[in-house]
């Protein structure tokens, strides 16, 4: 891998268990700042559970057991002392379906600086309009900013959830198959506005859709199960050569479409 | 095959049918003999004659009143209870003790309320026999309601909601202030009221606990005593020295709880129709 | 509303840049070599020689390219055309070239050695032979396929002068014993440029088929 990058995230032998079961197993890499990181794999090989341990929103589930290493800018984010409010407001997410609370579009992307109690009206516009424009959304939007957020078409809602999230000023933005739920032109949509955000955030992405990782990452990580159906990382590297000249036959069994 | 089919779909039709068939003639029965009881005098005057006259104005008086009071001690608690459960105790061995706890208490006979009314806030608390004791007692007995279907409520917020919000940085309290309970907040107030139907027919849990037989003026405090439909009812057809006279007044009593009850629900119906309609 | 896939149009258009400048160091290489010839400069062919390194290396780097965009971007329709356009047409200049070089290697042996004749056809063939290329490489350009087809049809004049160079060189050869080696370098320049006209030829049919899907040969 590159080595003049910067490494933002770094994970080492990070296992997680949901009760007894071992969900992932042993994962170590390192992502790179200001670039796109893709987790591929087939369904069920912990690529979410991995993604949802990088902002720590696999304990909003009972009994999940996360042991290893995750640090952001070399600060292990489990260790005891660090603030999850903090945490997530630097580490932000996009869902795989579109989420965007049942309020006005301004008030959804509102909510991430409302929650920190700042009441400055002038300043919760400036933010707003800025998110918006940097989620490419602003000029579809513009004028009825205070209609409802679930009138916009899906891919439009996503660019919302998007805009909410970067409100927050994060410096990493977590994506959870952000457009598995859009048609094949909103997905592209989103898959450059991705290229046009990562100049300025890490962005890693978890899809099912390889090609998807094909178009837009700059690095990839192919997942798999074991025999005791564990997620582990078979491959990570430069996305270039993970679809042209894979090391591993399993990667290229799954990418080719006959494996996995 | 076939011939299954059609006896299972007269079984249950039957069912239905019976069900449609007795709730109509109650309805009908009540209207057909009140109706011509409700006039004005009857809604806005106390009884007289020996109750055997004049209106029934502090029985519904005294009713809302003690429905009201209930709602005070009944929607916080019960509110606040199902965010516990649903929110903070998810899936923990206390709050499916509490859940069931509740449950229980759905089921106990409306009678044993009211004893317990009377020795827990009447005797006890020394609250005395009057509105607020009653009200309490009502309470305990519609809790279930509001806490069953505030949980129902916040169950209908789609978990992906709180993921957002607190993938956003907000504390558990935040989401569920902004975002759970605005959401939550028709399904809420549908309990809310659907307590206020169940809770203002109830006549047992009053029999110790403050509702009296005739009183020649209306409560001036909680602590006072009070009339009640239900109760009104009751004597008018068990211990009224003429019961046959008084027939017509037991009906319009009936007819007005009913009224009462029934424009609760039908707000509550509507209610969750709107919510329903902004949902999809 | 932007285009979603600009940045992938990006690099197609930066590929066809690429693919340009590649074409016209092979058009170079193939004028300077037959410079050399006529004005008998072993330097000059050297320089050709050395040069055809770079072109071997765009080569590569195009065709890794090509492959990554096909494996990463997955083409649709003209897209595709395009790209596969740009694999094939990149043999057609990698072998320009390398005829530019063989060229150049003759002129190297050639220059120690008195002339046999002065140059006339064969300056021709090649002035010829680089205005097909420049026309197929201005079509690509221009998407123009009329262009492209009427280039195609001056490899006719391209064959018909490699016949007459055949066989006035044959002349020299029977008349002249000693003239043999000299003579028979001569004809392998002149088929060296007429691969030249005929590698363009199949730059043109490509250059056709990008633009109209339809693949055929256009001079047989």
């Amino acid at each position: 891998m590159n080595n003049k990058l910067k490494i933002k995230i770094s994970v080492r032998n990070l296992n997680i268990y949901y009760g007894k079961f071992l969900a992932i197993k042993n994962i170590t890499l390192d992502i790179p700042e200001r670039s796109i990181t893709a987790v591929i794999g087939p369904s069920g090989c912990g690529k979410s559970t991995f993604l949802r341990a990088l902002n720590r929103m696999n304990e909003l589930l009972p009994d999940v057991k996360t042991e290893g290493e995750v640090s952001i800018d070399g600060r292990n984010i489990y260790s005891p002392d660090v603030d999850l409010v903090k945490l997530r407001r630097n580490v932000g997410m996009v869902f795989q379906r579109p989420n965007p609370f049942p309020k006005s579009i301004f008030e959804n992307v509102a909510f991430g600086l409302r929650i920190q109690g700042i009441r400055d009206r002038e300043r919760i516009e400036e933010t707003v309009e800025l998110s918006l424009r940097r989620a490419a959304l602003w000029d579809e939007v513009k004028d009825k900013l205070y209609k409802s957020a679930l009138e916009l078409s899906g891919g439009q809602q996503q660019r919302l959830c998007i805009a909410r999230a970067l409100a927050v000023q994060p410096q990493v933005i977590l994506m959870d198959e952000p457009a598995s739920a859009l048609d094949p032109i909103a997905t592209l949509r989103i898959e450059d506005l991705m290229r046009e955000l990562k100049e300025e955030y890490t962005i890693v992405i978890v899809t099912h859709n390889m090609q998807q990782a094909a178009r837009v990452s700059d690095f990839t990580a192919f997942f798999l199960t074991d025999e005791d159906r564990a997620g582990m990382l078979i491959e990570y590297g430069n996305t270039s050569d993970i679809f042209t000249m894979p090391k591993d036959p399993r990667t290229e069994g799954y990418i080719t479409g006959r494996y996995g | 095959m076939r011939f299954k089919e059609k006896i299972y779909l007269s079984l249950t039709a039957l069912a239905t049918l019976i069900i449609i068939g007795l709730l109509s003639y109650i309805i009908f029965d009540i209207l057909k003999n009140g109706i011509g009881v409700i006039t004005w005098e009857f809604l806005s005057q106390p009884p007289r004659e020996g109750m055997t006259k004049g209106g029934i104005f502090p029985a519904i008086y005294g009713t809302l009143v003690r429905t009201l009071l209930m709602l005070v001690f009944v929607v916080p608690i019960g509110v606040f209870t199902a965010i516990y459960l649903n929110e903070y105790g998810r899936g923990s061995n206390f709050s499916k003790w509490i859940r069931l706890a509740i449950n229980n208490l759905a089921s106990v006979p409306s009678i044993v309320f009211g004893l317990f009314g009377m020795g827990f806030f009447v005797l006890f608390l020394r609250l005395g026999a009057g509105l607020l004791s009653a009200a309490l007692t009502i309470g305990i007995l519609t809790l279930p309601i509001v806490v069953v279907s505030t949980e129902e409520a916040l169950r209908a917020v789609p978990n992906s909601y709180r993921e957002a919000g607190f993938a956003l940085g907000a504390t558990k309290w935040q989401v569920i202030r902004s975002i759970v309970l605005p959401q939550a907040l028709p399904g809420i107030l549908t309990g809310a009221i659907l307590s206020v139907g169940r809770g203002m027919g109830e006549v047992a849990p009053l029999l110790f606990t403050g509702v009296a037989y005739y009183l020649p003026y209306l409560p001036s405090s909680i602590f006072d005593q009070f009339m009640d439909l239900g109760y009104h009812i009751y004597i008018m057809t068990t211990q009224s020295f003429n019961i046959e006279l008084t027939r017509p007044i037991q009906y319009g009593t009936a007819l007005v709880l009913l009224m009462l009850t029934l424009s609760f629900n039908i707000i509550a119906i509507f209610i969750r129709y709107r919510m329903r309609r902004k949902r999809s | 509303m932007v285009n979603p896939r600009h940045i992938f149009d990006e690099e197609i258009r930066r590929l066809r840049t690429d693919l340009l400048r590649m074409g016209t160091l092979a058009r170079e290489a193939v004028d300077k070599s037959i410079k050399a010839l006529v004005n008998r400069d072993s330097s000059l062919a050297e320089e050709v020689i050395v040069g055809d390194d770079i072109i071997d290396k765009m080569d590569l780097d195009i065709e890794m390219k090509c492959m990554e965009l096909i494996a990463r971007q997955q083409p649709m329709a003209r897209d595709l055309r395009v790209i596969g356009t740009i694999l094939k047409t990149i043999t057609d200049l990698e072998r320009i070239a390398d005829h530019a070089v063989d060229i150049a290697k003759i002129v190297k042996i050639l220059a120690d050695q008195p002339p046999l004749k002065p140059f006339i056809d064969i300056p021709k063939m090649c002035e010829i032979s680089l205005s097909m290329l420049d026309d197929a490489l201005k079509a690509f350009v221009n998407e123009d396929t009329e262009l492209a087809r009427k280039m195609c049809e001056r490899d006719d004049l391209v064959d018909a002068l490699y016949d007459q160079v055949f066989r006035e060189l044959l002349t020299y050869m029977m008349e002249d014993p000693k003239a043999v080696v000299r003579a028979l370098y001569l004809i392998f320049i002149a088929r060296f440029l007429e691969r030249v006209a005929d590698h363009a030829t199949n730059v043109g049919e490509r250059v056709v088929y990008m633009i109209t899907g339809v693949l055929k040969e256009l001079n047989v």
